[in-house]
């Protein structure tokens, strides 16, 4: 497919290009900036006027299945959610049914995926067997079947002893490892942040010290073996403080926030709404903010959706019966753009919190909009207002905090590989 | 927006004394008055709930206060179905929102729910037709409103007012949905200091947010106080991580006439009961003097006719 982008503004946050200019795709490449490549013939033209133009958004933590459910079922629905937003490449963490711990899992999810189309996966796998914490999976074999990392994606942490063994083992072959911080024993049976809200409603709580005791003990572990860290979800303004005084003291370490906790605190709970029930929990305002702030300075590295679809049974409970959870992928832009509106930061530098920084924990290689780079792109209309419900929304998963709100910002085209697929009002396939 | 409330402000649903307005729990105790008269007659039962029925769903244990709610609702001449859930529906695998589909489909007009889980009431009262109203009866942690409301009616009773008065909490205030429900009511009607008194391990993080000073020290927090509130400790929750045994929590914290002699001479000691007699409370205080636990059972049917006759359009 030959393909002309026009007067589209172009925002590459690895080159810090932003300007409006054509760009001219073909062979899954960007073959001209600014003017076509010689005897290039367009056999599809979108005109991107008013439009940004910008890298294919990276999300690191997309659940692909609803929870209770295989992946299978659900995976060609959810990467389209994904391309809907925007996406062109994910991270799915391992804790699906079946856990990601054998290869021939990983591959055969990779090349379902594949098969669809759609947006590129990056499996996690598991980083012990069967997610129990107990004994190390066979990583090289996972890596070579396909995973970017190893994790226990929200499955309960191992005991020091073991996480130092799986971090001394990762760091043997580089392999990096991801960990969502909380220490069980503070959290068990937690409902929802330990607070003033908590306690008013009568639920216990996850309290903050679940998260920077983890964190606490990670990051010493990391300083002790060297092994490369990357911290997920961090919900609480002491874990961010935590996470930069380490980066200081040059311990390797990267995190990310998801994108509710970036919006939202625990008082949106109001009367036991089970959409707001999320993992890790939203705290306080002040955790809030705390997250924004380390966004700013880079103590945070990257958002991610943190896409975990639930079943519309498994919300419709009260709310401690109720699953854990939110569809994301269809949001992350928007929400995204809301955020730095509402902070004053410059579009490109929010942008790369869901392109390039994303990437690079991926261990994906930078990469720019410029001839000769693969055409990972999403084109969209940054001042368009929709509302989130059964009509805007194509993942499964019907529940998020913002169901019913109206958010501004929509994907109109995303192109993977230069072809283009997904297009705004042409997807009713589903 | 408060899900208690219609559009206009009245109760729709009687979910939890937070949020609520003085004029409304003032209503709920002014027309629990009227009805103590009705009590007292040889010809207890008024006609105002006739032809209504109401559901007393009980997803969890409870004797008296499913019985004081079905005396309640006799009284004003509703038919009454019990039904015990744990037993029934659920353990077959029904989901609750399907429970309460196949209930409002036999025409019911009033809900009583007690449930395990704190929130559950709130769950079924967003589900329910428009006309169908919902009363909690204790939902897990969080709130067991009629109990409190009663205890307010006690303590103007005996008091003939809120203003001036120290009020104390005694014992496991973090799984006490009673202690929730009477603190929220007890700083709407303006008393002038809620206190409540526990070890570290009873007492939910930022309870202090809720309106109340914390006593580590029972007899510097029973000082002066004009009412003292014990709570019923959970048998399971008088050993383990929260508390080492019963015995030292009735050192510590038990109700006897030595420690309550530092409160005020005319103080009332309330109890939502059951009491553990000789964990929380010393029998020579139950039984004492200043006990007012008896009076408290007779005015939950009072307290519990008014919610059902507010919330069905009729107030005295």
């Amino acid at each position: 497919m030959k393909l002309s982008i026009l007067n589209g503004r172009v925002i590459d946050p690895t080159s810090g290009f932003d300007r409006i200019e054509d760009l001219f795709l073909s062979d899954g490449m960007v073959s001209g900036v600014a003017s076509a490549p010689d005897g290039f013939v367009s056999e599809r033209v979108i005109d991107a006027s008013d439009k940004i133009v910008c890298p294919g958004l990276v999300d690191i933590a997309v659940r692909l299945g609803e929870s209770g459910e295989e992946y299978r079922a659900t995976l060609e629905r959810e990467l389209r959610a994904a391309v809907a937003g925007g996406i062109t490449s994910l991270g799915c963490p391992p804790d699906t049914t079946p856990v990601l711990d054998q290869p021939g899992l990983v591959t055969m999810l990779v090349d379902r995926a594949g098969a669809l189309n759609s947006a590129k996966i990056f499996p996690v796998g598991a980083m012990t067997q069967s997610l129990e914490g107990d004994y190390l999976a066979e990583m090289v074999a996972l890596k070579q079947a396909g995973c970017v990392a190893f994790s226990q994606g929200d499955s309960v942490l191992p005991n020091a002893g073991v996480l130092k063994r799986v971090m001394e083992y990762a760091s043997t072959f580089d392999f990096s490892i991801w960990l969502r911080p909380q220490e069980e024993f503070l959290s068990h049976n937690g409902v929802i942040h330990e607070g003033e809200v908590a306690t008013r409603l009568g639920l216990s709580g996850i309290p903050t010290i679940a998260e920077t005791m983890a964190v606490s003990i990670i990051l010493m572990l990391a300083k002790e073996t060297g092994a490369s860290i990357h911290l997920c979800r961090l919900s609480s303004l002491s874990a961010v403080e935590l996470v930069r005084l380490a980066k200081h003291e040059g311990v390797k370490v990267t995190c990310d926030v998801a994108i509710n906790n970036l919006h939202l605190s625990d008082i949106d709970i109001g009367f036991f709404d089970t959409n707001y029930r999320l993992t890790p929990p939203l705290r306080s305002t002040r955790d809030r903010e705390g997250l924004r702030a380390g966004l700013v300075d880079n103590s945070v590295d990257l958002i991610c959706s943190n896409h975990s679809p639930v079943k519309y049974d498994y919300k419709k409970l009260p709310l401690e019966e109720s699953y854990s959870g939110a569809s994301g992928v269809e949001m992350l832009l928007p929400l995204t753009l809301q955020w730095a509106r509402e902070e004053g930061i410059p579009l490109i530098v929010a942008l790369a919190k869901v392109t390039s920084a994303p990437r690079r924990i991926l261990g994906n290689s930078e990469r720019k909009i410029a001839v000769g780079e693969i055409a990972d792109l999403c084109i969209f209309d940054p001042e368009y207002p929709w509302i989130v419900n059964d009509n805007s929304i194509l993942s499964s998963g019907k529940n998020t905090p913002f169901w019913d709100s109206e958010l501004v910002g929509r994907v109109t085209h995303t192109i993977i590989d230069g072809e283009v697929v997904f297009t705004k009002d042409e997807d009713k396939s589903l | 927006m408060n899900p208690q409330l219609d559009k206009a402000g009245k109760l729709r649903h009687f979910l939890t004394t937070e949020f609520l307005p003085k004029e409304i729990l003032l209503q709920i105790l002014d027309t629990a008055e009227s009805f103590t008269r009705v009590t007292k007659r040889n010809v207890k039962k008024v006609p105002l709930l006739r032809g209504k029925t109401l559901f007393n769903l009980f997803f969890e244990a409870s004797t008296r206060t499913r019985t004081t709610f079905e005396i309640a609702a006799k009284r004003l001449s509703a038919d009454v179905v019990n039904i015990n859930i744990s037993t029934s529906a659920q353990s077959k695998g029904e989901s609750l929102l399907d429970t309460i589909a196949n209930l409002s489909a036999m025409h019911a007009d009033m809900f009583v729910v007690r449930h395990a889980r704190s929130g559950a009431p709130f769950f079924i009262a967003k589900h329910v037709a428009p006309h169908i109203h919902v009363i909690n009866a204790g939902d897990g942690s969080h709130a067991h409103p009629t109990q409190a409301l009663l205890d307010m009616y006690t303590i103007r009773h005996f008091k003939k007012k809120f203003d001036g008065l120290r009020v104390a909490i005694v014992g496991d205030i973090t799984n006490s949905r009673v202690a929730r429900s009477q603190i929220h009511a007890l700083n709407i009607l303006g008393v002038s200091e809620v206190r409540v008194i526990a070890p570290k391990t009873l007492l939910p993080v930022a309870i202090e947010r809720l309106g109340v000073s914390v006593f580590y020290d029972i007899r510097l927090g029973l000082k002066d106080v004009d009412v003292v509130i014990m709570l019923r400790l959970q048998r399971e929750r008088m050993r383990g991580i929260n508390l080492p045994s019963s015995q030292e929590f009735f050192n510590t914290y038990g109700l006897t006439i030595d420690k309550l002699s530092v409160a005020k001479h005319d103080v009332i000691v309330m109890h939502p009961g059951p009491i553990n007699r000789g964990v929380e409370i010393d029998s020579s205080v139950a039984d004492g003097n200043s006990s007012v636990i008896l009076p408290q059972v007779t005015f939950g049917i009072a307290v519990r006719m008014a919610v059902m006759s507010i919330l069905a359009g009729h107030s005295i």
